[in-house]
């Protein structure tokens, strides 16, 4: 006997249109507590729409409407009562090209905490650990201990997109969001990210959106396949693999299409 | 050889040569001004004038027939005053102005808004100093009970009114330079829209609002027929916002005409000139090396 599966997120006939173009079409779906669950798909299927709804951060467009639910750790987010602020502090997000803030690599971290309370509570003491502590766990902390100061605009790709990681983890987020986090990045270091994310894997949830199929297959547990905003398939990532049902995911992971 | 094409590389060289004149000429007039301005005053330095009376002394009477005296000093406070007024009114308005057109504006209402300031700073400024000599001088007539409107205050305002624009659209500028990305990370970790204004975007765009302010004090102290105009013209340092002043400006409108050419007066007329072309150039280049980011290095 196993203990009933817990869902992180779970959405419910969710439609969602940019002004009359209807990008996601009644996708439900249900991913796994402390997973990584990758979204694959051609251009244009509404895998980074679909991401992007988890914490709310496509509504900043204007011409978006949405039906349906979504539930994350049991809440519906739609819900008028939710605090959007408080929602993304429990879903935090890493765009496909590293956006850290133009202060320094410390204030980078500490910046969402200092958004999220109160301006005098915060002990520079808690505040120097919390930094050493989040850039440990991206594997920052021996490149960067002596350049806390440094303006993180100017390190290097890979060291901002780390950097985008690690400034979420102070929040204690339960679901991390990743769009494409490699796109920018060269083989070394999307490898150093990926090393990264399965560190960090088990404590939380995430989900990456990938157009590298070889990435999908190496850092998810399950897959996702969409199409045309349609979610295709679900299952474990090894046997979405090797043995797909439907046939369109066949063709796609085989290279025919996308 | 096609002759279009001959004739190409007859022409273009012309033209290469005529632009770079127009470029060059830019920097020639800027010396000449600054050039002839001090040549006709230079002259009085060299007879030995008191530049430190200049400076400290408040006494300007250039008209008197036994002792003419030639200090700036109530005439620098009367500038200092009225531009410091105008920039506590105008630096919030313009900076606040500049905030809400670029974070909070639908792009339609932005189009409009920009406009409207454009044309704001389209008003001929005997304009301006029409509604300071007529409005504004009968406003404070009645709110404050003083017995004259042309004031430190109404020069202020006017002045204000006037600088708003160029702080609005270069802050605003400056405001849509920060790349949208930091706007959505900060959105994305939670912020508020006032939380990004100020943890992300001002300090993001700082370089760009101070630019911003100084060019709006450049113009400020430049500003001539409006405060003559509006100021009341009362050669006197100044202990409250409802008295009379003159600026620098204000005084080398009023009186270069009536002073006989190459006279001491004509002479010390345009050192003010000089004072005042130094003044705004350092301001403008604190503002260039600003806007280039100096101060970060």
């Amino acid at each position: 006997m196993s203990a009933p599966e817990k869902f992180s997120i779970e959405t419910e006939k969710l439609n969602l249109w940019y002004d009359d173009f209807q990008a996601l079409m009644n996708v439900s779906v249900k991913m796994k507590d402390g997973l990584i669950t990758g979204l694959i798909g051609p251009s244009g299927c509404g895998k980074t729409t679909l991401l992007r709804c988890f914490n709310r951060v496509n509504e900043r467009y204007g011409n978006v409407t949405t039906t349906g639910q979504i539930k994350i750790l049991g809440k519906n987010i739609y819900d008028p009562d939710v605090s959007l602020p408080e929602m993304r502090k429990a879903v935090g997000m890493v765009f496909q090209r590293p956006n850290p803030l133009p202060i320094s690599v410390y204030e980078n971290i500490m910046f969402g905490l200092r958004i999220h309370s109160e301006r005098a509570s915060l002990k520079k003491s808690a505040a120097d650990e919390i930094v050493e502590k989040s850039l440990t766990e991206v594997f920052l902390w021996d490149d960067l201990k002596d350049k806390l100061k440094k303006k993180a605009t100017a390190l290097q790709l890979e060291q901002q997109q780390k950097l985008c990681i690690a400034r979420l983890l102070p929040l204690k987020p339960q679901v991390i969001l990743m769009d494409e986090p490699c796109s920018s990045l060269d083989a070394e270091s999307t490898r150093a990210i990926e090393e990264m994310m399965l560190n960090l894997a088990g404590r939380y949830t995430m989900v990456i959106v990938t157009h590298n199929m070889a990435q999908a297959r190496r850092v998810s547990d399950e897959c996702l396949f969409m199409l045309m905003g349609e979610v295709i398939e679900h299952s474990r990532t090894q046997s979405l693999f090797l043995t797909p049902r439907d046939s369109r995911t066949a063709d796609y992971i085989e290279g025919r299409y996308g | 050889m096609s002759l279009r094409h001959r004739l190409d590389t007859v022409t273009e060289p012309i033209i290469e040569r005529i632009i770079q004149l127009c470029g060059i000429s830019a920097i020639v007039f800027v010396f000449g001004i600054f050039f002839f301005v001090f040549r006709e005053g230079s002259d009085l330095l060299f007879r030995g004038f008191d530049l430190v009376e200049f400076l400290t002394s408040p006494q300007w009477y250039p008209d008197s027939v036994g002792h003419k005296r030639y200090g700036a000093l109530a005439l620098i406070a009367g500038t200092t005053s009225v531009t410091l007024l105008a920039m506590a009114i105008a630096v919030p308005f313009g900076l606040g102005a500049a905030i809400f057109i670029s974070e909070f504006c639908s792009p339609k209402l932005r189009e409009t808004f920009k406009i409207v300031i454009e044309l704001l700073a389209a008003i001929p400024s005997v304009v301006w100093g029409f509604i300071g000599l007529t409005l504004m001088n009968e406003l404070i007539i009645t709110l404050f009970d003083a017995p004259i409107g042309l004031t430190v205050l109404n020069g202020g305002v006017i002045l204000a009114l006037m600088s708003v624009p160029v702080i609005v659209s270069i802050g605003e500028d400056s405001l849509k330079a920060v790349p949208d990305s930091y706007r959505e990370a900060a959105e994305a970790l939670g912020a508020t829209r006032w939380q990004i204004i100020y943890r992300v975007l001002l300090p993001a765009a700082k370089n760009g609002l101070l630019a911003a302010v100084l060019l709006g004090i450049a113009r400020g102290i430049g500003e001539t027929m409006a405060v003559l105009m509006a100021t009341g013209h009362a050669v006197k340092i100044p202990h409250s916002v409802l008295d009379s002043v003159r600026t620098l400006t204000a005084t080398i409108a009023a009186e270069l005409g009536e002073a006989p050419v190459h006279s001491d007066h004509y002479q010390v007329l345009f050192l003010i000139g000089v004072l005042l072309f130094t003044i705004s150039f350092f301001i403008n280049l604190a503002a260039d090396l600003i806007i280039k980011g100096i101060g970060r290095k």
